[in-house]
């Protein structure tokens, strides 16, 4: 496997020296499109999130079809017919997201773990042009994704939730939920990314995105008083989670589209602080 | 060109590299020796941006390594540290590196082609042996066809083909007048690769010459002289401005009363005029030539990171050194 004699001279490069910046930002943007696909385990990621949230989603309104007629599921069936979209978006997409937590702190923190980010920062030095070439694909790449796997679990859920009740998408504010989720699982990837940015280890990013994701909410709507219900409504997961689903027992401080643009202001600040930071530390 | 410029860098109250300025130059290679942990890694990480240091600036043809567009097309690096992700495959990881910089798909089957790595090319990095990496690594550092090379340690882990791989390309590429910087903790694989030598020790610059100035330095010759006229003698040479760095019996084989002196600051040559001017016997007149390791470890004497405690004269019997020796 050994050449003998180097052959560089043999290949001079025959490219144009220069380029527009749109190509430029093109060309970065292929680049990690490129990184997300060649590795295995993003690849898995995403198509376990659309297994896990369509198929949670189709498990979880079959059983509540089929269960038998006691008074707990009374209650229950109530709670379902008040809010019936929420209850079908939130039966995958509360485990399901979990995975694009995952994959949103994966994508950077494993960077940082192999050392590709030495090679990533070496071809694209000014550092945040590569965060937004990132960002752009994983988004994007999010958007469409998450818009099948919300659209896919409404008319899994609506399906077999028919013999319950009746939902369309032509319903009041169905349509904002389906869409919605959608843009919740987006921001929530960019959110999760922005967390891997500024830990920078894949453990660490992990456990904080969870525990703001799933821990957290569960401390807070245990504090008593007006405070507490302000602190509850505000963390990034309630505000966000709003836009597709009501948790019933929550104090209604924000409508649907306000808690989304707070869960979109979480993102923004800890994004720009993790380029911040990108841009000072040592690499 | 790469121009260092008063560099110093300090990682908490730990100091890396201090007040450090040098110049490599286009044509030949450049040889960046010193201990381990002397600072070499950190320098190179400095001139490529990854590393911002306290003072100081670091230039590549004039520039900030920053300021450079498509920077692989300039600058080309190996770094000692692995930085392939172990479940990309080599061919995707040197795509991804050419996306960035606007080369076309076709440079990465070229490279591969170079490095000897094209059968191997779907396969995933981690699978790498540390010589298959090191190839990857070089492959990644030509791919933009830079004018100006790093590489930290290429030969690091090595087999003997591999580095005489390395070593010839590095040589192919200086001949094209391209500027290579490569570092190395070991004396004698730079002696035979590079043709100017930087050397550092604890962050500060021990070194800027030729190889071959580098060496005669370093090699703090002395004279091993048996006579059994030892107190004459050594009246002599010290008279005449020479010193005797050690003296005793000599050994076994030879003893009848003579002394084995040890002389340093005069040549041979001149012992010996000494010598007959007034008929002082002289067993035996050697001069001892340093080995390339101890001119190293001469220069960069009392720079180590983890020091090892020297005792005797120049070339004390050391336990680091007495391992060198053991091990040629």
């Amino acid at each position: 496997m050994t050449t003998a004699t180097p052959a560089t001279d043999a290949t001079p490069l025959r490219v144009v020296r220069a380029r527009a910046s749109v190509s430029r930002f093109a060309g970065l943007a292929r680049a990690e499109w490129t990184k997300i696909r060649s590795v295995r385990s993003t690849v898995w990621t995403l198509l376990l999130f659309v297994v896990i949230t369509v198929g949670l989603t189709a498990l979880l309104t079959t059983l509540v079809v089929h269960s038998p007629n006691d008074p707990r599921a009374a209650e229950r069936d109530a709670r379902i017919l008040a809010d019936p979209v929420g209850f079908i978006l939130g039966a995958g997409i509360g485990l399901g997201q979990l995975t694009i937590c995952v994959l949103g702190v994966l994508l950077i923190t494993t960077e940082y773990s192999t050392g590709v980010i030495r090679a990533s920062l070496l071809a694209v030095p000014k550092r945040l042009p590569m965060l937004m070439a990132k960002l752009t694909v994983f988004a994007g790449l999010m958007l469409v994704l998450a818009a099948i796997v919300s659209f896919g679990s409404f008319f899994v859920g609506s399906v077999l939730l028919h013999s319950m009740t009746a939902v369309s998408l032509s319903d009041h504010n169905v349509t904002r939920a389906v869409i919605g989720a959608g843009l919740y699982l987006t921001v929530l990837g960019v959110f999760s990314l922005a967390i891997g940015l500024l830990i920078r280890h894949t453990a660490g990013g992990i456990a904080t995105v969870i525990g703001v994701v799933l821990v957290l909410p569960i401390l807070t709507s245990l504090l008593p008083g007006r405070w507490g219900a302000h602190i509850d409504a505000y963390l990034p997961e309630q505000a966000g989670s709003k836009i597709f689903g009501d948790r019933p027992e929550a104090a209604q401080l924000l409508s649907a589209w306000e808690g989304f643009g707070v869960f979109c202001l979480w993102t923004l600040v800890l994004l720009v602080l993790g380029a911040w930071l990108l841009q000072r530390r040592d690499a | 060109m790469i121009e260092v410029r008063e560099v110093t860098k300090r990682f908490g109250t730990k100091t890396a590299v201090e007040d450090l300025s040098f110049t490599v130059e286009p044509g030949k290679v450049t040889g960046f020796l010193g201990p381990n942990g002397a600072g070499k890694s950190t320098t190179m990480r400095i001139i490529l941006g990854l590393d911002r240091p306290q003072s100081g600036s670091a230039t590549i043809n004039g520039m900030p390594y920053s300021d450079l567009r498509d920077p692989l097309r300039t600058v080309g690096a190996l770094l000692e540290a692995k930085s392939t992700h172990t479940g990309r495959s080599a061919r995707n990881h040197l795509l991804f590196l050419a996306q960035t910089q606007g080369l076309p798909a076709s440079r990465v089957g070229e490279m591969l082609e170079l490095v000897g790595l094209a059968e191997v090319a779907g396969k995933r990095a981690g699978g790498f042996s540390l010589g298959m990496s090191q190839r990857l690594g070089i492959a990644a550092a030509l791919l933009g066809d830079p004018q100006v090379l790093l590489l930290d340690e290429p030969v690091n882990g090595l087999d003997p083909e591999g580095v005489l791989w390395i070593r010839n390309l590095m040589k192919h590429l200086a001949g094209q007048g391209r500027t290579i910087l490569v570092s190395s903790h070991l004396m004698n694989e730079m002696a035979v690769t590079a043709d100017h030598l930087i050397v550092i020790g604890k962050g500060r610059l021990i070194a800027d010459s030729s190889t071959a100035d580098v060496i005669e330095r370093g090699t703090e010759k002395s004279v091993r002289v048996l006579t059994p006229d030892a107190d004459k003698l050594t009246e002599l040479i010290t008279s005449d401005g020479g010193k005797i760095a050690s003296a005793g019996p000599a050994p076994a084989a030879d003893s009848d009363g003579a002394q084995l002196l040890t002389v340093t600051g005069m040549k041979a040559r001149r012992i010996g005029e000494l010598a007959a001017s007034s008929s002082v016997v002289l067993y035996e007149l050697t001069p001892q030539l340093a080995s390339l390791e101890e001119a190293f470890m001469e220069l960069t004497s009392g720079s180590l990171e983890f020091s090892v405690h020297r005792e005797g004269p120049v070339h004390g019997s050391g336990p680091l050194l007495a391992q060198k020796e053991a091990a040629n």
